[in-house]
Order: structure tokens, then C-alpha cells, then sequence
């Protein structure tokens, strides 16, 4: 079966999901910012298959940016989680619930 | 089909059965050169039936037996899996590397046309940093599953003075790519066999009997992105002067502190890979690969008129021989290198990195960008 | 099926099984070199579809710059202890991410959308065009992704100081 457009994108709905179980089930604030970095990859690869199949390469362009914004929301997400285990000790974000109502 | 996967497959096989065997001929180099300046007489005892050639039956034969046949150790708190990874993840990468180096022209055998480079991509020396990049892996790992603070602190200053000359080492080469205008390795070894005469602009004609019969090898068009690239490519392999991570007198052997036998032999090799890559890429960019000066592929074309036509595979091992002989000498280099200077203290390799090496490469790529412009 | 498509379908099998590892291994550090697993098989399938550039980018920053910092912070955070796993989230939250799962497949798997692909001249996807781009049509997004970078250096600086008690 020749390899077309869907199973691309497929592979992308798969990988995304896969992160937003990241992001819903673990309690530890560095894994759900890699299952954040998983699920942008997802989206670049969802964008360079499009790239290809119509032509254009807007699609590799529009990656290299998000790539470039998301290396700067690593670094500040990173220097956040780095602050806030300085003040409390624990990488639980049950534990940081001082905004909650 | 078939043939073309098989020449590929011949060509990555003596690729990497050249580099590997080099790397492990450099062991017996280095301890010999060392011996030699130090003014002793090196590692000689271990011998079969009383030959002992000058230490080659120690350090080729003896050496990696014993280091093949010591006990595996893998410290009881560190992580087993990470442990015996990361000595992998440190190998990979230096031996990749060197698939994007070009070693020859072009092979004509009958009616096919084999590129004498592994693998001819079109993004050329940005593989080679990505590769670099992913170097940084194998010492952090191993510095964490060993679960030792020595090897943590080895391991962390390491991997900082990496990405700290990676960027050194990207910058510095920007020159040269666009004084070549093309990113493919074998495009920028074939930009060197033209003649400067034909690259002075038109006011340093007054220059061109002294200058104009040199071939417009990297050296001579970007001379301070040698000398930057250089140091932040040895800087890169964690070699002296730049060894604090792995100094023998301070950190007790820093991040692989823990690794004894086939693990530690494999770091080892990696290092000695690295050089062996630092040497060829340095030779591709700026000493013109594999060509040898006035020849062309039919033979020589020397400036002054006479030609010399040579056949078609003296020609080729002449530039392989070439190319092999230049790679010798850097590697030769880095060895003496590393046995007359001192090394560096750790915040002096960091000033280093960001404060001079940084800045020299943003004005080099400025003043050749200018020079460019003002040459059309 | 051919060459392409067995290459792909290892790939995708591979990365699926190193995504779910990210997600489900107790061990941060092992998540990490999961994911790091999962960017270089990314790079790959991005060379594969005909994006060198952006493959090479994607395996010197990501894999090789972004990873490396999340190691770092691992490293200099040191959780020694394991997360406490609270069994209605887990559930409910696959449940909830295999519903997004169901609504994306279907949709996306339709038969409206170009199977075939376009043919790729020699050029396509290699650095002359993305730089053509990048300098002509994306030049203003390029400079505020540099102005961006500097301003997450500052900040990130600036956050992760260690507070000097006067």
C-alpha cells in the first residue's frame, strides 16, 4: 500500500494523543512539558508531510519557526520550573495550588 | 539498483575500517610522540617471542585485550541500562561524522561514476553539527548513571564546554561557506583546485605575480577561520588543552571515572575517532581536501604552461593520498598539541569559548561578507 | 509494499513505542532519553518527506540543544522521589485522549485529500529554497524569532537567578 497523505497525518492524531495523556496523567512538571514538546512535534510533522504532498514549502518554513518558538518556551518553561523548586521543594503541580479558589 | 547499494555499502565499510583502524594506530602514535618529547622511551614491554616493535605489540595488541578482558563494573546505585548506553551514544556520533567528508574525486571504472564520499547530502556540513551536537549525550549520560559526584562534576563542565563550542564552531565556518557559496563538502573541495589569479578583484592586481599562482585553498581565503575553527574543534573533543572535564590530575579521569574494560575502550576510541574527524573536516575546509595544487582530473596543469597528463587511476590515488596524507598530519598535529601545552583552568576555557572566540567569528563573517561585496 | 512504505511503517511503529515510553516511564531521566529516541526518529521521517533542512535542524536543536537542557534541569533538580499516581486521573485521562484520538483519525484518514504526492524537484526542500523563503517572503517572522530568542534568554536568565538576600 503506497504510503499517502492520511497515514501522515494518522501517525501525527497518534503522537499528539500521546502527549495529551502526558499532559493529563503525570504528576511531575518536567514530564508534562516533554509531553508539551511532543505534542508540537506532532504538529511539525503534520506540517512537513502537508509540505510535501502539496508542494509547497511554506510548510518546512512555518516548522522552522515553531521549532525556533519552541526551543524559547523550553528555556522559560524550564527557568519557571527551576524557581518554583526552589520555593517549594517538589515537582508536584497537586502541590501548587495557591491560585485555586 | 543492486550495484549502486553495494558501492555505497563498500564505500561506508572502508570509510569506517580506515577511521577505526586510524584511531586505534593513533594510541600507538600518541604514546610514542609522547615518549619522544618527554625524552623516555615509552611502553615497550609487552612483546610475542621477543619482538616487541617499538611498543606497537603493547599499545595495539596488549592494550585492548586488556581492556576487552577486564570486568564489566557497572556501579550498584548508577542506572544499568544508562550506564552501558552512553559509552555507545559517545561512539556514534564520531564515527558518523565522517560520511559527509569526501576522501577523492571522482572513480571512473568502466561507464559508472563513483563519488569518492560516502554519502553526497545536499546540506553537507550542517550533518556533521548536528552529529556534533548529539556528542554532547554520551557525557552527560555517563556522567549521571554513574551516580558519582566526581563524575557529575566532569560530566556537567564537560557538556557546557561542548555547547559552548559547537556555536564557536558553527560561526567560524560561516566564512568559509560563503566565501565557497555551497554547503556540500565535495563542492567546496572542488572550489579549491582554482587558481587565486582568478579570484583577486581587479585593484590587488599588483598582488597577482606573488599571489595569483596559489590555489585558493581555505587557508589562504579565511585564515582566522582556521585558526577559530581549530580551537573550538579540539575544544570540542575534550582534548588538551582544553581537558578539564576528563583532567586526569583534578577529577580523577571526570566522567568516566566509573567505566573500566570494553566501556572505557569504547570512550577511548570515541576521542580518538573525534580527532581522526577533526582532521579531516579541517583538511576539507581549509587545505583543500584532497586536491593536490595544479591538478586537474587528466593531470597536471602547472601555471607556468607545461602540463603533465597522468592516467586516470594515478590520478585518483594521488588525490587519495593526498587527502590521507593531510588528515595524518592534523592528527599528528593535535597529538603534539596535546603534550606541550598546559591546560586550561575551566572558567579560562569558558572566557574563551563566549568572550574571544565568539566575538573573532562574528567579525570574521562581517569583514568577509564586506570583502565579498566590495569584490563584485 | 515497497521500500518507502516498510521504511515508513517502522518508523511510525518506533516512534509510537518511544512516545508511549515517554509518557509512561516512572524514571525522568528515561523519559527524557525517550523523547530524544522519539525527536531523532521525527528527523528521519522529516528526511523522508523530503525536508533535509528541517530534518538537520530538528536533530541539532531539538535533539541536540533543547534535550540537553532538560537533562540539565533533571539533573540539577534531582527528584529523588517518585510521583504518587492517583488511579481516576490515569483512567480519565486516557479516556479523554482516546476520544481526541477518535475524533482526529477519522477525520483525517478521509479520502478527500491528495494521496499522491507532488513531484519534488531536486531543489525542494534544500537550503537554496528554504533559504528564498526564509529572506523574501518570511523576512519580518525571522526577525522578531531573533528578537523572541533574546528576549527568552533574558527572561530565562533573569528567572532562574538565585535570589541575593540584601
Amino acid at each position: 500500500m503506497i504510503v499517502g497523505l492520511q497515514h501522515y497525518l494518522i501517525l501525527s492524531a497518534v503522537i499528539f494523543s500521546i502527549g495529551v495523556i502526558g499532559v493529563l496523567i503525570r504528576r511531575n512538571l518536567i514530564v508534562i512539558l516533554m509531553s508539551i514538546e511532543l505534542m508540537l512535534n506532532a504538529v511539525n510533522l503534520t506540517f512537513i508531510a502537508f509540505s510535501r504532498y502539496l508542494g509547497s514549502t511554506d510548510g518546512q518554513v512555518i516548522v522552522f519557526f515553531v521549532m525556533a518558538v519552541a526551543a524559547a518556551e523550553a528555556v522559560i518553561g524550564l527557568a519557571i520550573i527551576i524557581s518554583v523548586f526552589r520555593h517549594r521543594q517538589t515537582l508536584d503541580p497537586q502541590e501548587m495550588q495557591l491560585l485555586k479558589w | 539498483m543492486i550495484v549502486d547499494l553495494a558501492i555505497i555499502f563498500l564505500k561506508a565499510a572502508l570509510v569506517l575500517g580506515v577511521v577505526l583502524n586510524l584511531a586505534g594506530t593513533l594510541g600507538w602514535i600518541e604514546r610514542k610522540s609522547s615518549a619522544l618529547i618527554q625524552d623516555r622511551i615509552g611502553a615497550n614491554r609487552a612483546s610475542i617471542f621477543g619482538f616487541a616493535g617499538l611498543g606497537l605489540v603493547n599499545t595495539l595488541v596488549a592494550d585492548p585485550l586488556k581492556f576487552l578482558t577486564k570486568e564489566d563494573f557497572i556501579p550498584p546505585s548508577g542506572d544499568k541500562f544508562l550506564h552501558t548506553l552512553a559509552p555507545c551514544m559517545a561512539l556514534f556520533p564520531a564515527l558518523v561524522t565522517f560520511a559527509v567528508i569526501p576522501f577523492g574525486d571522482v572513480l571512473n571504472l568502466g561507464e559508472r561514476t563513483i563519488n569518492l564520499q560516502v554519502a553526497n547530502l545536499n546540506i553537507g556540513i550542517l550533518y556533521v553539527f548536528a552529529m556534533g551536537s548529539l556528542g554532547v549525550y554520551g557525557i552527560v549520560i555517563g556522567a549521571w548513571a554513574s551516580n558519582n559526584k566526581f563524575s557529575m562534576l566532569g560530566g556537567i563542565r564537560g557538556s557546557a564546554q561542548m555547547i559552548s563550542y559547537e556555536i564557536a564552531m558553527g560561526l567560524s565556518v560561516i566564512g568559509v561557506l560563503m566565501v565557497y557559496g555551497t554547503l556540500e563538502l565535495q563542492e567546496i573541495a572542488r572550489d579549491q583546485g582554482t587558481l587565486m589569479r582568478d579570484l583577486l578583484p581587479t585593484w590587488l592586481n599588483v598582488l597577482q605575480p606573488v599571489l595569483g599562482w596559489l590555489p585558493a585553498w581555505g587557508i589562504f581565503l579565511q585564515p582566522l577561520a582556521f585558526l577559530l575553527f581549530f580551537t573550538a574543534a579540539v575544544a570540542e573533543t575534550k582534548r588538551i588543552p582544553f581537558d578539564l572535564p576528563e583532567g586526569e590530575s583534578e577529577l580523577v579521569a571526570g566522567y568516566h571515572v566509573e567505566y573500566s574494560g570494553g566501556k572505557f575502550l569504547m570512550f577511548f576510541a570515541a576521542e580518538f575517532a573525534e580527532i581522526v574527524t577533526v582532521a579531516g573536516l579541517v583538511t576539507t575546509l581549509f587545505f583543500g581536501g584532497w586536491q593536490v595544487p595544479y591538478l586537474l582530473r587528466d593531470g597536471f596543469h602547472f601555471p607556468w604552461g607545461a602540463t603533465l597528463l597522468l592516467p586516470h587511476l594515478v590520478v585518483v590515488l594521488l588525490q587519495v593520498g593526498a587527502f590521507a596524507l593531510k588528515v595524518v598530519f592534523f592528527c599528528w598535529l593535535q597529538i603534539l598539541l596535546r603534550w606541550s601545552v598546559p591546560r586550561f583552568r575551566y572558567d579560562q576555557v569558558m572566557r574563551l569559548g563566549w568572550k574571544m572566540l565568539l566575538p573573532l567569528a562574528l567579525i570574521n563573517i562581517a569583514v568577509t561578507a564586506l570583502w565579498i561585496v566590495a569584490a563584485q | 509494499m515497497d521500500i518507502a512504505s516498510a521504511i515508513f511503517y517502522l518508523l511510525a511503529t518506533l516512534l509510537v513505542i518511544a512516545s508511549l515510553l515517554v509518557v509512561f516511564l516512572r524514571n525522568v531521566v528515561h523519559c527524557a532519553m525517550a523523547l530524544v529516541t522519539a525527536l531523532l526518529l521525527i528527523a528521519v521521517l522529516f528526511i523522508t518527506l523530503h525536508a533535509p533542512m528541517v530534518g538537520v535542524f530538528q536533530v541539532m536543536i531539538y535533539a541536540g540543544a533543547i534535550m540537553v537542557l532538560f537533562l540539565f534541569v533533571i539533573m540539577f533538580l534531582n527528584p529523588a522521589t517518585l510521583e504518587k499516581q492517583q488511579g481516576m486521573w490515569w483512567g480519565f485521562g486516557t479516556i479523554l485522549a482516546a476520544l481526541l484520538a477518535g475524533v482526529l483519525i477519522p477525520l483525517l484518514g478521509r479520502d478527500e485529500l491528495p494521496t499522491d504526492s507532488v513531484a519534488a524537484t531536486e531543489l525542494f526542500g534544500s537550503p537554496e529554497m528554504l533559504a528564498k523563503s526564509l529572506f523574501n517572503e518570511f523576512v519580518l517572522p525571522f526577525e522578531i524569532a531573533s528578537v523572541l530568542l533574546l528576549v527568552a534568554i533574558i527572561g530565562a536568565v533573569v528567572l532562574a537567578k538565585r535570589e541575593h538576600r540584601a
